[in-house]
């Protein structure tokens, strides 16, 4: 545990960036029977965008709330910016901004005053509340909107104030759980636009949890949970990496003979999914000129992908992640699911 | 990057003298002063509501006037003879201040449901202040609207014959505000356990409704029958109806015998209670709820 924070909190801004903003050892929590986490370890280190990625019912929100003091855990540790979430809950509470999954505000009163009573609930000094709700208001884009009632607002709008209303206080560390759920994909675009500014002109450490792999590729680091565990920990890039090979899908005059003229040719299997040749190698774009020249079959089209983190998610849990979502926990439905899609895999 | 933010929009960009470095604030250790910060803003909130909400002002006074001038005067023809005198409005009108008020308190703590169901409540609850800061401010809110709300009732002495004297109306005034009071720490206090707005305002309605009828706010408290005696004196808002009327019936100019049947003050065993002592019993039911309210809140996640 760091004493250094706890010692000296007027220094906070200037701590070391070596010091971790999180700490979590063997965390766990149960809900009597079910194990929600089930002892998990990581550390976020300062100034990171890292991101907790999992199907619902994984532990993600469970994990969020024990770091953030809303859940005691039932076992392990967790440190956040220097204090520890069960002994000094309150100096926790201090350094931390919380976005929920629901909304949070009070629709009654307007955007500016739900901003000063967070203000003034969390002991904000007086003299410079009208200037930070004016930056943060900005920053979201809504302070012309500050004196319209909130419940008026998009569900977007709402997102963005309750970002901005967790950032009233300066926060060290900012929990995000499930920012842009149930919004539609621009304003999704535009949470994360907010959220990037945010780390790259507040120097703030930011931790959230989502199940968009499209949003997961934001974060500076990952964390896949699944059924309580972490089952991968890295960048997006190396995570990726470790999958390796890129996806191509070709559609062609003739599917069967390009088929047969890839194995012939490049000794490469490939089959047909979702109305098209699908194949995987490495370095995808390097092949696809020597595919034009030797296939012999014409080619109508030609995608090459990366590996995305949905390709990450099932080399790690033998499904995806929407195979596990529509399954929901039961262990019978996901093994029905495998079978019915042919082993999980397609 | 220490500067801010480029312009989202061109709406944005004309900032003007606003401050282009980062403003940066610091969330003080938790200390007595912050807690009466965060108890007036809760209060202030409660007070931003009802100002807000005219709808509410309006219907919760609809029922005290219905009791006061449909009930009292429909049914003035039937008591004419048994009142001595004096006007059946004027007789429920001490009754009918207190219902005004009690209303209106039970609305301000059922928005503590509606807080939990919307989840502003989450807000409040992890903040770095006291659970009690929170409960504290959010009873003393619903005081303050319901003694407002109260006001409003006591400004219609006129129109049922009583004099509009000073004391009398600081005297109405300080009772309203302490039953005012109890009577949100009550409904903060169930709902702390209740978590849904019908149960909440299904209990509210079985509990208020006859505390109201029971309490002689529309009849004597003498030569009741005696169960009813007993019930009378054991229904907390007895204690408040009481003191209410005796301070009415002083400032008015009526037959001795009539101030008797009509106002003759609650009684232990044939002991006369103070006035005094009666709103002690209120204030101290209100504290007593205060506290397990509080109680319960510091104990929930």
């Amino acid at each position: 545990m760091s004493r250094s924070a706890a010692e000296a909190p007027e220094q906070h801004r200037a701590a070391p960036a070596s010091n971790p903003a999180i700490v979590v050892r063997g965390l766990e929590k149960s809900f009597g029977e079910v194990r929600a986490v089930r002892g998990v370890d990581f550390e976020v280190e300062t100034g990171e965008v890292f991101g907790f990625l999992g199907p619902n019912g994984a532990g993600k929100t469970t994990t969020i709330n024990m770091c953030c003091t809303l859940t005691t855990p039932s076992g392990g540790t967790a440190t956040v910016a220097g204090h520890d979430v069960v002994r000094e809950r309150d100096d926790v509470r201090r350094n931390i901004g919380l976005v929920f999954q629901e909304t949070t505000l009070d629709g009654y009163l307007t955007a500016e005053q739900n901003l000063r009573l967070h203000a003034e609930l969390y002991g904000v000094q007086s003299s410079l509340v009208q200037a930070r709700m004016r930056q943060v208001m900005e920053m979201v884009g809504l302070w012309e909107r500050k004196d319209s009632p909130v419940r008026t607002f998009s569900g977007g709008m709402k997102r963005r104030l309750e970002i901005a209303r967790g950032l009233m206080h300066s926060p060290r560390v900012l929990f995000l759980d499930e920012p842009t759920i149930g919004l539609d994909p621009q304003t999704r675009r535009s949470i994360w636009d907010y959220i990037r500014t945010l780390k790259e002109s507040e120097e703030i450490t930011i931790f959230m949890t989502t199940h968009y792999m499209d949003e997961a590729e934001w974060c500076d680091r990952i964390a896949i949970m699944d059924q309580g565990v972490i089952v991968a920990l890295d960048s997006p890039a190396a995570l990726k990496a470790q999958v390796g090979a890129d996806r191509i899908r070709i559609e062609t005059d003739d599917d069967e003979a390009a088929i047969a003229a890839l194995l012939e040719r490049f000794e490469i299997e490939a089959v047909i999914s979702e109305g098209a040749v699908t194949f995987r190698i490495p370095s995808g774009e390097a092949f696809v000129p020597r595919l034009f020249e030797q296939l012999g079959v014409p080619i109508r089209s030609v995608s090459v992908s990366r590996p995305t983190l949905d390709d990450v998610f099932m080399s790690h849990t033998g499904s995806s992640i929407r195979d596990v979502e529509e399954s929901g926990s039961s262990d019978r439905n996901k093994i029905m699911m495998q079978v019915m899609s042919g082993g999980g895999r397609r | 990057m220490s500067t801010t933010i480029e312009p989202r929009s061109a709406a944005t960009a004309d900032r003007g003298g606003a401050p282009s470095e980062i403003v940066r604030v610091h969330v003080p250790q938790r200390s007595f002063a912050s807690e009466l910060r965060a108890i007036k803003i809760v209060w202030k909130r409660e007070l931003i509501r009802y100002r807000s909400d005219r709808i509410r002002i309006a219907t919760t006074l609809v029922q005290p006037l219905l009791f006061l001038f449909v009930l009292g005067s429909g049914l003035q023809t039937l008591s004419a003879a048994s009142t001595h005198g004096v006007d059946l409005k004027t007789f429920i009108y001490p009754g009918i201040l207190c219902i005004s008020v009690m209303f209106t308190a039970m609305f301000s703590a059922a928005s503590i449901v509606w807080d939990r169901e919307f989840g502003f409540l989450r807000e409040m609850m992890v903040a770095p202040v006291r659970r009690s800061s929170i409960v504290i401010g959010k009873c003393l809110g619903g005081a303050t609207v319901a003694s407002f709300q109260g006001v409003i009732v006591l400004c219609l002495a006129g129109l049922v014959h009583v004099p509009y004297a000073p004391t009398l109306i600081l005297g109405v005034f300080a009772l309203q505000v302490l039953l005012a009071f109890a009577i949100t720490a009550f409904g903060v206090m169930v709902a702390a356990r209740i978590t849904q707005m019908q149960s909440f305002m299904g209990v509210m309605q079985m509990v208020v409704m006859p505390m109201f009828f029971i309490s002689g706010a529309l009849f004597p408290v003498s030569g009741l029958p005696g169960w009813l005696a007993v019930l009378n004196r054991l229904d907390p808002l007895t204690y408040a109806v009481d003191p209410m009327r005796r301070l009415v019936f002083s400032h008015l100019h009526i037959s001795p015998i009539a101030r008797h049947i009509l106002d003759p003050g609650v009684t232990w065993w044939s002991w006369h209670v103070p006035a005094l002592l009666e709103a002690g019993i209120v204030v101290a039911l209100g504290l007593v709820m205060l506290a397990i309210a509080i109680w319960e809140f510091s104990a929930t996640d």
